[in-house]
């Protein structure tokens, strides 16, 4: 049976993270092979996730780090106020 | 990419710091907080979603792990009982703005029949990480994250942006399994449906970037 292009996008998530079952993934693999449509959602959605994930997209503020770290050791010299 | 919420220094070694945290030694937590500093405040960003509540959540969840380690037992991963904390915090200070502002919810309803269609292309280019070096495209992707409704944006924070799997992404915020799948897979799909023609018209001819390995 030949998977429609709405089917492939509904498993798209699952099928990303590995976790749809093999025949399933076989018939999602055999639909790519020839639909451009649905192989440009997947690379497009797998880049996306790359881009958003990466350090510099979601920067820490400037000294967050070491605010925490300031913070933590007021608690820790029992100065910690809450 | 992050180094994950797996604990960066390893679980053994994690679990004989906090035996040595709770015998004395407190200084020490300190180096068990740090693989986890950025988890702690994009966990809260994604629910309090502004830099000064969600640096202060995360300051509120590290004292407060500390108060409590010797409740953490051991049974759930450390990453993961922290994670709990900053949820908490983050949650209550919510709480307390919106009690101040009465505002409503602007979540979707779960069972809402809506459909979720990714954006049709065919010659989609991949996007060198490089390009990341380009504050434009840094905000575009903050903010379609920013814009996702609020129970998407945290199950894809968790789960794409700090690598948790579905089932610790589940026990943070408190949701069964299939939730996190179902809400992820929104979030995802309106991503691209939101980015993809974006990135599209703005990437560079560059091919080969990643081709197809798996993203995870």
């Amino acid at each position: 049976m030949e998977l429609s292009c709405k089917h492939v996008w509904a498993h798209i998530s699952e099928y990303i993270d590995q976790s749809v079952h093999a025949e399933l993934r076989e018939e999602i693999e055999r639909h790519l092979e020839h639909c451009e449509i649905c192989s440009a959602i997947l690379d497009s959605t797998r880049n996306i996730l790359v881009l958003t994930a990466d350090n510099r997209t979601f920067e820490l503020p400037l000294g967050y780090s070491e605010r925490l770290h300031e913070r933590l050791k007021r608690e820790l010299s029992g100065e910690g106020t809450n | 990419m992050t180094a994950g919420t797996t604990g960066a220094i390893g679980e053994g070694r994690e679990a004989q710091l906090i035996a040595r945290i709770l015998a004395g030694e407190k200084e020490l937590f300190h180096d068990l907080i740090r693989p986890y500093e950025r988890m702690l405040y994009l966990t809260a960003f994604a629910i309090v979603k502004n830099e000064g509540d969600a640096e202060e959540c995360a300051q509120d969840a590290v004292v407060n792990a500390y108060r409590n380690l010797a409740r953490f037992r051991g049974d759930s991963k450390f990453s993961t009982w922290l994670v709990t904390i900053v949820v908490n915090e983050a949650r209550q200070k919510l709480r307390k703005a919106k009690r101040s502002k009465e505002e409503s919810l602007d979540e979707p309803l779960e069972g809402e029949d809506k459909e979720y269609t990714p954006a049709p292309l065919t010659d989609w280019r991949e996007i060198p990480s490089e390009a990341l070096e380009r504050k434009e495209l840094r905000e575009t992707l903050r903010k379609a994250v920013a814009d996702l409704p609020d129970i998407y944006r945290q199950v894809f924070t968790l789960r794409d942006l700090e690598e948790m799997n579905v089932a610790e992404t589940a026990a943070a915020l408190g949701v069964n399994e299939n939730i996190v799948k179902v809400r992820l897979h929104r979030a995802r799909i309106m991503l691209q449906r939101t980015l993809a023609p974006y990135l599209k018209t703005t990437a560079p001819a560059r091919k080969g970037f990643w081709g197809r390995t798996p993203w995870s």
